[in-house]
């Protein structure tokens, strides 16, 4: 079926020599990290994590997001869902393939990152979670080849095939819940040390992708002769509205434990994120943008009359989906670093080469999700 | 090259006895009490069921007996030394085995206000790794890159680490540095991290991009000295079992009042600091 990635028009094949350059600059950038070090990044001794780290986090949530589809397709039934499920899976497959790369980016010694499987540590939760996700990109390959494939020929999905997609229900919540664990269960972090980190990560999860879905629905729909369909991309904004919803009520719950406890450790990150502390405040004009990104896509979603309208579903996604790549991407990772072990701030901010070794790697990952869509799409025009 | 299928059981058989008799060896190692790096028992060497550390600074004057401690750690562990660079970056990025802050920073959680004692305010402290007995950064390290050993000192295997620093978010001291540049290359004025002429040839340097630490001198116990620090320290750095009733740090926690940095997360440090000026207390 890769085939039909090798075939296109001229747009097509435009937008893959733009992912191609962003790549190739990505790559001499990243050269020159692997010989000088991650020196050249905006880390520091106290905030040891940055955007790399930040980006991944957010991504798993953005892989586990194809769940959203798979549940209500494969366990409700829910027919309508039945053209665009592949679309969830594939975006899975991009997701978690930048995951992969921004944990490879992010290592000191990358040439070493066998030593995990080489030595096993089932203590760590990093050893769990490389499991996890490597499991959840082999279960999203094969699910969504083979589906794929057989409605290539018109036939039903082979039966094996079934387990598989139970089992990935499950699956996507362990990858980011596990994912969460990482922060969750450090001593000392106060902004991390949090029992609704899992839940809080799963309902950003399921609102930023079937924001990002959508989003991508409309593109396919606008570019090619493949139309999603206006009521899954409904039902699916409903599914965004209900989960940002519960994502809010979390992060509520955490300023009110923080704030009512008057814990200065548990209110120092919030102080920091929202309003500065001790004079720096590199990170407020972004939380806020994302307070208020986050209360204006609500308020859009939550309105039937609005959400019907489609531009107005695009606009509200789209805010949706950068207010949480604000505060999960960036400020859920820095704010746990920040103040630091002795109560001092030490700032960070991305230098130019990381913010080019980011883009570099959204670019592989875009440029793995045009391939595989372009095969979805291409079966899918055929079939019409 | 083909093989057939007898060649390829023979092949089998053969390397399976080859492992069995590298994991016999391996056991018997372990079973003759050797710690990793070492692969004889050495008869000066310094043991312990549980190292710890008692530091008493009022036993220091200057800023120069600070120092002193500093760098004969940094010195014999080739830590590199960042001062060429800008000094921005240089605190970013600086590696750190040892070094020394005052009171609110070294115990941020501890009891503190405005009304306190202003010389306890003013004290200086050595802060360095806390060898904890639940140690947070061996619990999450991917690789078993860090590992504590049986005398309780938390190690770092700088061949196995791949720096993905996740101890270094665990560790609620601070104690963890990583090498953000390469520590065997130089600053933009060519100055050396690592002062060729001052190397200890007898200690490795590290590579770029993974985590380093203190290491309570392992490889100077093993040759039955003290640690570098405790031994430059004039008293200020007192190292001995806790474990052991008897030990030197023992009778001094039992007799003076000490505390720990940040006790409240249960990794239960192996440092103790005399608060409130030894002579007095005792």
């Amino acid at each position: 079926m890769l085939d039909k990635a090798l075939t296109g028009s001229r747009r097509y094949w435009t937008w893959i020599f733009v992912l191609l350059a962003v790549i190739g600059v990505a790559v001499l950038t990243y050269l020159r990290q692997f010989n000088e070090g991650l020196g050249i990044t905006g880390m520091s001794r106290d905030v040891s994590w940055g955007l790399y780290i930040g980006q991944f986090t957010f991504l798993v949530g953005v892989a586990a997001s194809a769940v959203m589809l798979v549940i209500p397709y494969y366990l409700h039934d829910f027919k309508k869902f039945s053209k665009i499920v592949i679309l969830g899976e594939f975006l899975a497959i991009a997701a978690v393939t930048m995951c992969i790369l921004f944990i490879f980016v992010d290592m000191g010694q990358p040439m070493r990152i066998m030593n995990v499987i080489l030595h096993p540590t089932p203590n760590s939760v990093m050893f769990w979670d490389s499991v996890v996700l490597g499991g959840y990109l082999a279960l999203n390959l094969v699910i969504g080849w083979t589906t794929l494939g057989a409605d290539r020929k018109g036939v039903k999905p082979p039966q094996w095939v079934k387990p598989l997609i139970y089992l990935s229900v499950p699956w996507a919540v362990s990858i980011h819940t596990v994912t969460a664990f990482l922060y969750a269960g450090i001593p000392g972090r106060h902004f991390w040390l949090t029992a609704v980190m899992a839940a809080r990560f799963l309902a950003s999860a399921f609102s930023g992708g079937p924001a990002l879905l959508i989003i991508l629905a409309l593109i396919v729909r606008k570019y090619t002769k493949f139309d999603p369909g206006y009521e899954p991309i409904q039902a699916l904004g409903k599914i965004v509205t209900y989960a940002m919803f519960a994502n809010v009520f979390l992060l509520g719950l955490e300023f009110f434990t923080a704030f009512y406890s008057n814990i200065p450790g548990h209110m120092h990150p919030f102080h920091y994120l929202y309003a500065g502390l001790e004079g720096h405040d590199k990170l407020v004009p972004l939380m806020w943008t994302s307070s208020i990104f986050a209360i204006v896509s609500l308020v859009l979603l939550v309105v039937p009359s609005l959400r019907k309208n489609e531009k107005i579903l695009a606009f509200a996604c789209v805010i949706l989906f950068i207010s949480l790549w604000i505060d999960k991407g960036f400020g859920l990772v820095i704010g746990g670093f920040v103040p630091n072990m002795f109560e001092g701030v030490t700032e960070y901010w991305p230098t130019l080469p990381e913010a080019i070794i980011t883009l570099g790697v959204w670019a592989i990952g875009l440029l793995v999700l045009t391939v595989l869509y372009k095969v979805a799409v291409s079966v899918r025009e055929e079939a019409v | 090259m083909s093989i057939n299928r007898r060649q390829f059981l023979k092949m089998v058989g053969v390397s399976t006895v080859v492992g069995i008799g590298g994991t016999a060896v391996f056991n018997g190692l372990r079973n003759s009490g050797l710690e990793a790096a070492q692969t004889s028992p050495d008869p000066r060497t310094l043991t312990a069921k549980r190292w710890g550390f008692v530091v008493d600074t009022s036993k220091l004057q200057s800023d120069e007996d600070y120092q002193k401690c500093i760098d004969a750690c940094h010195s014999i562990h080739n830590v590199p030394d960042l001062s060429g660079l800008p000094e921005e970056i240089r605190k970013r990025q600086e590696v750190k085995w040892i070094w020394t802050d005052n009171y609110e920073r070294t115990f941020p959680t501890a009891p503190e206000d405005e009304y306190q004692n202003p010389e306890l305010k003013e004290k200086k402290f050595f802060l360095f790794c806390n060898h904890c007995a639940q140690p947070a950064c061996v619990r999450v390290c991917p690789t078993k890159a860090t590992f504590k050993r049986k005398d309780g000192i938390v190690m770092q295997d700088m061949h196995r680490c791949i720096g993905c620093r996740f101890c270094m978010a665990a560790c609620p001291f601070g104690a963890r540095s990583f090498n953000w540049r390469d520590p065997r290359g130089k600053d933009d004025n060519g100055k050396p991290f690592v002062n060729p002429e001052k190397e200890n040839k007898e200690y490795p340097t590290r590579m770029i991009g993974v985590v380093e630490k203190c290491t309570a001198c392992t490889e100077r116990l093993a040759k039955g000295m003290q640690p570098a620090c405790a031994e430059a320290s004039n008293g200020a750095i007192l190292f001995g079992d806790l474990e052991d009733p008897n030990s030197e740090v023992r009778k001094i926690i039992a007799t003076k009042y000490t505390i720990r940095r940040k006790p409240e997360l249960g990794t239960q440090p192996s440092i103790y600091y005399v608060i409130g000026g030894g002579e007095h207390a005792g």
